[in-house]
């Protein structure tokens, strides 16, 4: 029966490649025959990590930081409306996650060959660590030949059209980058780092939260579903707390 | 006169000393108990606890959900005239299959290890093997070991089998269990050997023991009371043998007079007051009540956690309504403890955070006003096990969540998450305290020191898995 | 070595999987189900104390399929070149025990009676040159809102479906929908309580003739105990539903309303953490011997089974059924071929209604938390003229506005920057959200196949997906927009915002995971792939449950009629195959 699937061979290299992403999931039983049982892991949730306190950059090099700082300032500035993307510390979440599992494209489709594609037809590139590398060093290459100094040091109103420039697509960076879709993943991490959990190192003390007035990880919204037009009057809350959790006398 | 004696004085202090150590650590605890208004069937008993290598939790882990969920217990077989259906009754009534099964083992087969603070004891095989189990032993023998401790052969048996409760079984329903256990297919299951340092390997200590505190005879029914209650005491001190983890003890494990079943602190958890007290105890529930919890493991006041939810999961779940009705009878009547020490309030400070962390992380299940919804997540307003004086089991709930047992009649296996990850000792003694004080609770404040110790002794056991 | 042989083998353990195995076991048949995920619970899984994690669930899609380890591949004409969708956007399937039904909206709707009749009831109203326009390839199903009713009834009750009927036994019912089917009886629980933003649309819509009522919700209006005895606890209303699993039992899900029970059954195995590899058929492929799979260990091994049924995500059905080779691939072409046909979609836009003084907080949120109107869904309304067929439902839905996915600005707005974040902190809570939910026809150039050059990580091909809208959904989804911002407008906002569905469809950004057809059910063996009990025609122990069986998609959400067909698949498998197995319907 088993000759007209795949040969044994070929199904231990598979079940290799399927073990390594299996066990890219914390926090499970694999292959279990369960009957008459319903499993619970007794002590153990696959809870997250807690937040990464150590101190500077893991992923980024001196140039990469300086230039995600100094975009992502621009995407999210610092005024009196609230948090920019530097206080709420989004240069060192997106350090974290490139990093990390997502850096590696742990949920990508990673199998060549990449052609180009059209508009609609999503991502095209490799894993998101290495297209960060390839698109800064790419992008400070043309604000050099561009405008003579790497994007960082570019003053804020250059930085604007550069990045409006890279937005649009016509930036001509080179042989494998891609400045919209670049310009697009920055974007996307700069908001994600404003406004995640605060374990993941951005959104410092819940202050992106706070700004806009969403409660953060709470569970429990019952008694104001029918508060209509009343302001939530609860502070932000995030995954490990907030401040009024500690017993102070 | 008195130099004679010194050595079983001796003898009795170090075996006591043991004990009291046991006892201390375990959480299934001796029951020197008199049930109030029945017969007083003898001295002290000792049961020491099923606890294993491993935690309970990991017991409730590996349980399957009830084996049909529709069909009900089967009350006929409660007075049924074929010993074998009663006797199976019986062992369910005795939960003898929590002790006698090793996790992942076949039913019965014992060498289930009960740890101890100065070793292990295991479980005997009690299916009819000829060589590991109870094969070769008669109706008499078994009626011995049952009613006075010793086995087939004249060993005495280590109390952590709880034959000073079951020495008030009558012999017709010692009889009916040993016909029962004769119709299980023999396993071969040779037991451990006990790992216990000397002298407490030297098993003729026990002789010594029971001399002290053990006197074997059968129930009597009290003629004042109604025969559902006295068929409710049975029960309760017989074949269920409650006292062994809700009666507290002394350090010498005597019996603390007209304290039976007051609750009383185990290691990790805390056994409930079964008492009418209105704080810690059954006050607020029904007879029906009662009978629910025990049929389902939960009612509109609480869901069982901890060792109770075997206790539930293997013997009570499986009794008829009649006879959990009896011991509802029973317990009700069972009046509340006199004086109670006085404890201070709690400090403003663990209330403030333990409310900021309540409503941030406890409302979704347990509601802002500690109701519950009720069946489905326990109230705490009210609730006896969170104003029980030590805060074990309310801490380790917090720490280690908990998931409900499956019954037949609740199959659903409702959760809490552990929280020990997420809350540090300082935020969990708040919350703890929090919830032990507001809506009208009231418990001693928990300390951090003591979510602390906790907190070690559950990684330890998880260690151990 | 082949393992013991079963009465039947289910291959994916979501909804399909879960009720097909409790209606079979029920039966007393021998039931062992794969999963190629792991076990899943929510004090382990998706528990309270880290369950509210946006950028974890949502944006890492941690309890989706990993596309790492298989995908497809797509173009949007038969002329392109289709490229593998690298990381998951349009649509989230999900993988592991519960499926899809662990991080669902719990949105629980029917199909109307017209919808089962899209081309018969199409062609008489409006004729052929309507009906056959854009290459449309509709089809009727092979069976009818009557029959399928009581087993609509059963996953409402054992969803504990909250809303309120609006058409019991014929009767319209004040505050239901006036439109729908009749029902045999009315929901098990009484609606959600509304926020503000429902509220305002409920009452602008109904004042201008419309007929709001609550969205039907999977998510419980109060604890409950389905008829198998599983409980589950009251919605809290935390926003972290839809793309989320629910901490507190709360949203109907394999888990929360059949496990309990089905586990306990001693004729039910559960093999996690299996990727089944091949339906094995016999040398004349007109038999499936069982199905050959691969643990995590790279033990490969062979479950035989008198039944097999596919009950996993439908695009998977599909590729299961091209990698057996099971029937004859669909060719474009020709029209000809039934594996792959009338693959559909669903096309979904969003109107926003700003306000300067009414706070609305929109992060309140349940996955089917609303309120809706359906006066222009399938053919509740006159489509003479109109240059398209179909419709949808529209409404405010508070599905939690949680801020990196949701945090809109008016339509004059930069995308960031100063005035970005400004706009973003002074709308955030000010804003109701209204979204349509439109049917997409099935067309001839919609198809399914396998690519010829990208596999996944056990080497098979990837299925190739050829899609785009065609002018009949654009026109649809531009006229419910229309209405949506008409609505919109009668709400008193400051400004509202229309956010249409322009250009060809795009597989990166999230639109919905209502994925369709592709083995569709159907009378006639030429022009479907299943009959009318989910029975493969070309192999009649092989039966193929999901949103596959659909000829063409609805103006609703797939589950209730996913569910539906399962419960009459399992009914025809139980009272008919197992006493004379063989096929159910002649061809």
């Amino acid at each position: 029966m088993i000759k007209r699937g795949v040969s044994r061979r070929v199904a231990v290299l598979m079940g290799a490649a399927f073990s390594a992403l299996a066990s890219l999931t914390p926090g499970r039983a694999f292959a279990e025959t369960i009957r008459r049982r319903l499993p619970w892991a007794a002590d153990r949730s696959d809870r997250p990590l807690r937040r990464d306190e150590r101190p500077g950059y893991i992923f980024f090099s001196p140039a990469e930081a300086a230039f995600v700082e100094a975009a992502a300032a621009r995407m999210i500035p610092s005024d009196s409306t609230g948090p920019g993307a530097a206080e709420a510390e989004v240069p060192r979440f997106i350090d974290r996650q490139l990093a990390g599992p997502y850096g590696e494209g742990d949920r990508f489709y990673l199998q060549p060959p990449f052609p180009k594609g059209t508009a609609t037809q999503g991502w095209q590139m490799g894993p998101p660590a290495s297209v960060y590398r390839m698109s800064i060093a790419a992008i400070d290459r043309w604000s050099g030949a561009t405008y003579g100094k790497p994007f960082a040091a570019l003053d804020p109103a250059s930085q604007d059209a550069a990045l409006k420039t890279l937005e649009d697509g016509k930036a001509d960076l080179g042989e494998g980058a891609d400045s919209k879709a670049f310009f697009a993943l920055l974007l996307q991490n700069v908001i994600e780092g404003y406004f995640a959990d605060p374990i993941y190192g951005g959104n410092r003390d819940m202050s992106a939260w706070g700004m806009i007035g969403f409660p953060g990880a709470r569970y429990d919204l019952t008694q104001w579903v029918s508060r209509y037009g009343e302001q939530y009057t609860l502070p932000p809350v995030g995954l490990t707390g907030r401040d009024a959790w500690k017993p102070r006398s | 006169m008195s130099r004679s004696r010194a050595p079983g004085i001796a003898l009795t202090v170090a075996l006591a000393s043991f004990l009291a150590a046991c006892v201390a650590a375990s959480y299934r605890q001796v029951p020197p108990a008199v049930p109030q208004g029945a017969a007083n069937p003898g001295g002290g008993a000792i049961g020491l606890p099923p606890a294993d290598d491993d935690d309970i939790t990991a017991d409730v882990a590996a349980w399957g959900p009830p084996a049909d969920a529709a069909a009900p217990p089967d009350a006929a077989l409660q007075f049924s005239d074929d010993p074998v259906a009663r006797g199976k009754y019986l062992v369910d009534a005795g939960d003898c299959q929590a002790c006698h099964t090793r996790a992942g083992g076949v039913p019965f087969a014992g060498a289930r290890g009960i740890r101890t603070p100065f070793g292990i004891i295991y479980s005997a095989n009690i299916t009819p093997d000829l060589k590991t189990g109870i094969g070769r032993w008669s109706e008499a023998d078994f009626y011995r070991a049952m009613h006075n401790g010793i086995a087939h052969g004249g060993k005495n048996l280590y109390p952590a089998f709880p034959y000073t409760y079951f020495t008030r079984m009558s012999r017709p329903d010692v009889d009916a269990i040993y016909a029962y256990l004769r119709t299980l297919p023999p396993v071969y299951q040779p037991k451990p050997a006990n790992k216990l340092p000397f002298p407490l390997n030297i098993r003729p200590l026990m002789a010594i023991w029971n001399a002290l505190f053990f006197r074997p005879r059968e129930f009597r029914p009290n003629p004042a009371m109604t025969a559902e209650w006295n068929r409710g005491a049975y029960l309760v001190w017989g074949p269920g043998h409650c006292g062994g983890c809700h009666t507290p003890k002394n350090l010498l494990l005597a019996d603390r007079n007209g304290h039976a079943l007051q609750g009383a602190a185990m290691s990790d958890w805390v056994a409930l007051d079964l008492t009418a007290d209105p704080r810690k105890g059954l006050a607020s529930w029904s007879n029906g009540d009662l009978v629910e919890y025990l049929r389902s493991g939960r009612n509109a006041h609480a869901a069982a956690s901890g060792p109770m939810q075997e206790v539930i999961y293997y013997s009570t779940s499986r009794m008829s309504d009649s006879d959990l009705a009896a011991i509802a009878t029973y317990l009700k009547q069972l009046p509340p403890r006199r004086h109670m020490k006085g404890f201070a309030g709690p400090s403003e400070a663990a209330m403030r955070a333990g409310a900021a962390i309540y409503a941030d992380t406890c409302v979704a299940c347990h509601d802002e006003h500690g109701e519950g919804q009720p069946r489905t997540f326990p109230p705490l307003a009210g609730d006896a096990s969170v104003q029980a004086r030590d805060p074990a089991t309310i801490v380790r709930l917090i720490l280690a969540g908990s998931r409900s047992v499956p019954t037949p009649a609740a199959p659903t296996p409702l959760a809490m998450p552990p929280f020990d990850w997420k809350l540090s000792d300082d935020e969990v003694a708040a919350v703890a305290t929090y919830v032990r004080n507001a809506w009208g609770n009231a418990a001693p404040e928990v300390k951090p020191r003591t979510v602390a110790k906790l907190r070690r002794r559950y990684a330890q056991a998880a260690e151990r898995r | 070595m082949a393992d013991p042989a079963v009465d039947v083998v289910l291959v994916g353990f979501g909804w399909t999987g879960a009720i097909l195995a409790e209606a079979l076991t029920a039966a007393g048949l021998n039931v062992l189900a794969f999963e190629r995920g792991g076990w899943r619970t929510a004090p382990n899984d998706f528990a309270i104390p880290f369950d509210q994690d946006e950028l974890r669930y949502m944006w890492r899609h941690h309890l989706f399929q990993n596309v790492a380890h298989s995908t497809l591949t797509f173009r949007n004409s038969p002329d392109q070149q289709a490229l593998p969708m690298r990381r998951l956007g349009s649509f989230l399937p999900g993988a592991g025990v519960g499926g899809g039904g662990v991080h669902w909206n719990g949105q629980v709707w029917r199909f109307l009676p017209s919808d089962f009749k899209a081309r018969s009831h199409n062609l008489e109203r409006y004729g052929a040159d309507v009906v056959n326009a854009y290459d449309m390839t509709v089809q009727d199903y092979p069976v009818s809102y009557e029959e399928l009713e009581p087993y609509y009834d059963k996953f409402d009750y054992l969803c504990g479906v909250s809303g309120k009927a609006g058409n019991l036994g014929g009767q319209i019912q004040p505050g239901g929908n006036p439109f729908e089917g009749p029902r045999s009886r009315d929901y098990p629980n009484p609606p959600l309580n509304m926020p503000y933003g429902p509220s305002l649309f409920a009452k602008a819509a109904a004042g201008l003739g419309y007929h709001p009522f609550p969205h039907p919700a999977a998510n419980m209006s109060r604890p409950y105990t389905n008829p198998l005895g599983v409980q589950l606890g009251q919605c809290t209303y935390c926003g972290f539903c839809e793309k989320f699993g629910c901490g507190n039992d709360s949203k109907s899900s394999p888990q929360t309303t059949i496990l309990p029970v089905l586990m306990a059954r001693p004729n039910f195995t559960l093999r996690t953490w299996c990727e089944v590899m091949k339906v094995e058929l016999t040398r004349d492929h007109k038999h499936a011997t069982g199905v050959s799979y691969v643990d995590e260990n790279g033990v490969l091994g062979f479950q035989p089974a008198s039944i097999v049924i596919l009950s996993a995500f439908m695009l998977e059905n599909v590729r299961q059924l091209l990698l057996a080779g099971i029937g004859t691939p669909y060719d474009p072409r020709t029209g000809t071929g039934t594996i792959g046909r009338n693959y559909s979609y669903q096309i979904v836009s969003s109107v926003n209604v700003f306000y300067d003084d009414k706070v609305t907080n929109p992060f309140i949120g349940a996955g089917a938390l609303g309120m809706i109107i359906d006066d222009f869904n399938g053919d509740n309304f006159d489509h003479t003229g109109l240059g398209f067929i179909g419709g949808g439902y529209l409404g405010a839905l508070n599905t939690g506005a949680r801020p990196i996915e949701t945090h809109p600005v008016p339509d004059k707005s930069p995308k960031w920057g100063a005035e970005f974040k400004r706009a973003i902190a002074e709308n955030y809570v000010k804003t109701v959200p209204i979204v349509t939910h439109g049917a997409v026809m099935s067309h001839r150039n919609n198809y399914l196949d396998l690519d010829p050059t990208w596999r996944d990580t056990f080497g098979r091909p990837l299925m190739r997906m050829t899609f785009d809208f065609t002018d009949n959904e654009h026109k649809m989804s531009d006229y419910l927009t229309d209405k949506a911002a008409e609505i919109g407008r009668a709400m008193g906002g400051r400004e509202v915002r229309s956010n249409k569905r322009s250009g060809h469809y795009d597989i990166a950004p999230y639109q919905t995971t209502h994925t369709t057809g592709g083995a569709i059910m159907g009378a006639d063996p030429a022009t479907s792939a299943i009959n009318r009990y989910l029975q493969s025609w070309d192999v009649p122990n092989l039966f193929v449950a999901g949103a596959n069986a659909f000829p063409q998609n609805a103006g609703y959400n797939p589950m209730g009629t996913v569910a539906a067909l399962s419960y009459h698949c399992a009914e025809a498998i139980v009272n008919q195959y197992v006493k004379a197995p063989g096929p159910l319907v002649q061809a």
